[in-house]
């Protein structure tokens, strides 16, 4: 009697996990002026495209998972839906183009990288209003909260820059030289580490966050492609800090990288100029958005295999995965 | 063999059953000589794992940017073109070693060896399929080295697949090597062989999805596509792909099935002392 019910309780508490382990991935689709979802709990089939703001492109979800924030680029706003009912629930302040956004651990504020007036825009999300615009370098475009929330880090495309700037006092603190045009900067969990990836320059510059010192410089040479089609746009880097992910656009392959020793271990084949990247809320999975074959590859984390490529709208840019 | 020669001499009386351990002992024969031949040539071993690993190594290299292959089943995403040639080169390694099965008959035709071997009291059907039976099993050795070689290619399949895909890769080199059979009750002599290589393997190979998937050919020939899809050699392919990836492709399999039915019903006939065309020709 006593097995039986703990098998009962065990079969209950099977049952109500299952559900906590589903989640939602959102993908901006740049041309088709809309955001494809795919559910977990339905093999990652589309079960909703809805129509958002013109060119979608960064996309980030709120830490609690009721919001979506979009940067609708050609708008010149961000529009904010319900991530349950995808409802249009208004929009946020940014200045003109926004390209990309980053959210505080929190998620009271909202800093976006606004391509054409060389600002970032600080916004509350709770009031809907712009705190701050902080002049950075030519043409804004990477944003990275670290952990603890008191340093975001952006990239400027012309200038080839990673801005440190900080929370309280709302100014530069350090300014460090990369490769030519910075998209993407990524912090690691423990705060030690960003990784900021150059689209041009093809590489990935680690900076040390204590010194603001480029520690190590990832280059990634792939047999059969030419140098020039080598990009490093999106990076993602796993909660143990033991792998990244860089995204190498034109060259269709995502790059592994061991975060040890700064070597690329591996080169996955996704679809055509791939973008940006998620992972899953148990990172057993990794989103690739591939903008030129209009789908999302799905790779397994554990063994690094590409699984599955779904088709998504027109251009797909932008991932971002609900918590839970 | 030999255990079939000694049979012979009861062979009259026993003529309406053998027991069992008969036929066991001369489809064993008949498979240790095969393997046996198969092991002493051991350039015939080479060149029929250098064939297809050229293929792998310099053509799908050469041809990877070229055509880039979309997500057709039973991928589920993006491929390099080694792994998608993969298959078609298993067909052509089962469709080159069914053929040197049947240029062997002819050989041993010329040689008298045959005679040998079609003297045996045991029905003719069971020493052709015996025969078929140990040239396959040749061809899957083959396949599986192969497959060995390619892992460090990035061909690489779940370990289930490739158990998944032996009885496709058996059934294809079945049907490959009826085929094979059929052929050589045709051919009178070794010289002629060539035509078997211009006019079957050839056009078999390239016209199939073993190189490029169908939907290609299709954009530049609807003709071709057509023939593509009459080539019981594409379906053979499409059989091992699938299997290869632990799914089973039910059109190829009743296709390939009805192939090794017909080619084997068809080599039995020729092969037919009475009736078939080996005792035509020896007139």
């Amino acid at each position: 009697m006593k097995r039986l019910s703990l098998a009962a309780l065990a079969a209950a508490l099977a049952m109500s996990a299952s559900p906590a382990f589903a989640y939602k991935v959102f993908v901006s689709n740049e041309k088709g002026n809309d955001v494809t979802v795919l559910d977990s709990d339905k093999d990652f089939a589309v079960t909703d495209t809805f129509k958002v703001g013109q060119r979608p492109r960064g996309i980030a979800v709120s830490p609690d998972g009721a919001k979506l924030y979009i940067c609708t680029s050609d708008d010149d706003t961000i529009q904010v839906y319900d991530s349950k009912t995808h409802a249009f629930l208004g929009t946020l302040p940014s200045g003109p183009d926004p390209e990309l956004l980053a959210l505080s651990p929190d998620g009271d504020q909202l800093y976006a990288a606004n391509e054409d007036d060389n600002l970032v825009t600080v916004i509350d999300t709770k009031t809907s209003q712009r705190l701050a615009e902080i002049p950075v370098g030519v043409e804004p475009e990477g944003m990275g909260v670290s952990p603890d929330g008191k340093t975001i880090v952006n990239t400027s495309e012309t200038t080839n820059m990673a801005h440190f700037i900080d929370r309280e006092s709302q100014q530069i603190v350090a300014n460090v030289l990369v490769d030519s045009r910075p998209r993407w900067a990524e912090w690691k969990h423990d705060g030690s580490e960003v990784w900021v990836s150059a689209e041009i320059g093809g590489t990935v510059s680690v900076i040390d966050t204590a010194t603001k010192e480029i520690t190590h410089k990832i280059s990634f040479q792939i047999p059969g492609i030419r140098s020039e089609a080598i990009q490093a746009v999106g990076v993602a880097i796993t909660r143990d800090g033991s792998k990244a992910y860089v995204a190498l656009g034109p060259a269709n392959r995502i790059a592994v990288v061991d975060t040890k020793t700064y070597e690329v271990t591996d080169y996955l084949l996704v679809g055509q100029r791939v973008w940006h990247l998620g992972f899953s809320p148990d990172e057993k999975y990794l989103f690739t958005t591939n903008g030129l074959s209009n789908d999302v590859t799905i790779i397994d984390v554990a063994s690094d295999e590409p699984v599955k490529t779904v088709q998504v709208g027109q251009q797909p840019w932008g991932v971002a995965v609900t918590p839970n | 063999m030999s255990g079939a020669m000694i049979d012979t001499a009861g062979a009259p009386k026993m003529r309406r059953g053998f027991p069992l351990s008969a036929y066991l002992i001369c489809a064993g024969g008949i498979v240790w000589r095969e393997g046996l031949r198969f092991v002493h040539q051991r350039e015939r071993f080479v060149s029929a794992l250098v064939r297809p690993l050229l293929w792998l190594f310099i053509f799908a290299a050469g041809f990877r940017q070229v055509l880039g292959v979309s997500i057709i089943a039973p991928y589920k995403t993006y491929i390099l073109y080694e792994v998608y040639i993969a298959p078609g080169l298993v067909g052509m390694i089962l469709l080159f070693n069914g053929m040197q099965s049947s240029l062997s008959m002819v050989y041993d035709r010329e040689t008298g060896t045959m005679k040998t071997l079609l003297v045996s009291p045991l029905p003719r059907w069971y020493l052709l399929c015996s025969k078929l039976f140990a040239g396959v099993a040749v061809g899957v050795v083959q396949v599986y080295v192969f497959f060995a070689i390619a892992w460090f290619w990035e061909v690489r399949p779940d370990w289930l697949g490739y158990l998944s895909a032996l009885p496709a890769i058996f059934l294809a080199g079945l049907m490959l090597g009826a085929l094979g059979m059929l052929l050589s009750s045709l051919v009178q002599q070794l010289e002629n062989f060539a035509g078997v290589m211009n006019f079957v393997i050839f056009p078999m190979y390239f016209a199939s999805s073993a190189l490029y998937p169908l939907w290609r050919v299709q954009e530049s020939s609807p003709l071709l596509y057509r023939i593509c899809q009459f080539n019981p050699f594409t379906h053979a392919v499409e059989l091992i792909r699938f299997a290869l990836y632990r799914q089973f492709n039910t059109d190829a399999f009743l296709i390939v099935l009805g192939c090794t039915i017909v080619f084997l019903g068809g080599a039995i006939l020729a092969y037919d002392p009475a009736r078939g065309l080996i005792s035509r020709k020896r007139q």
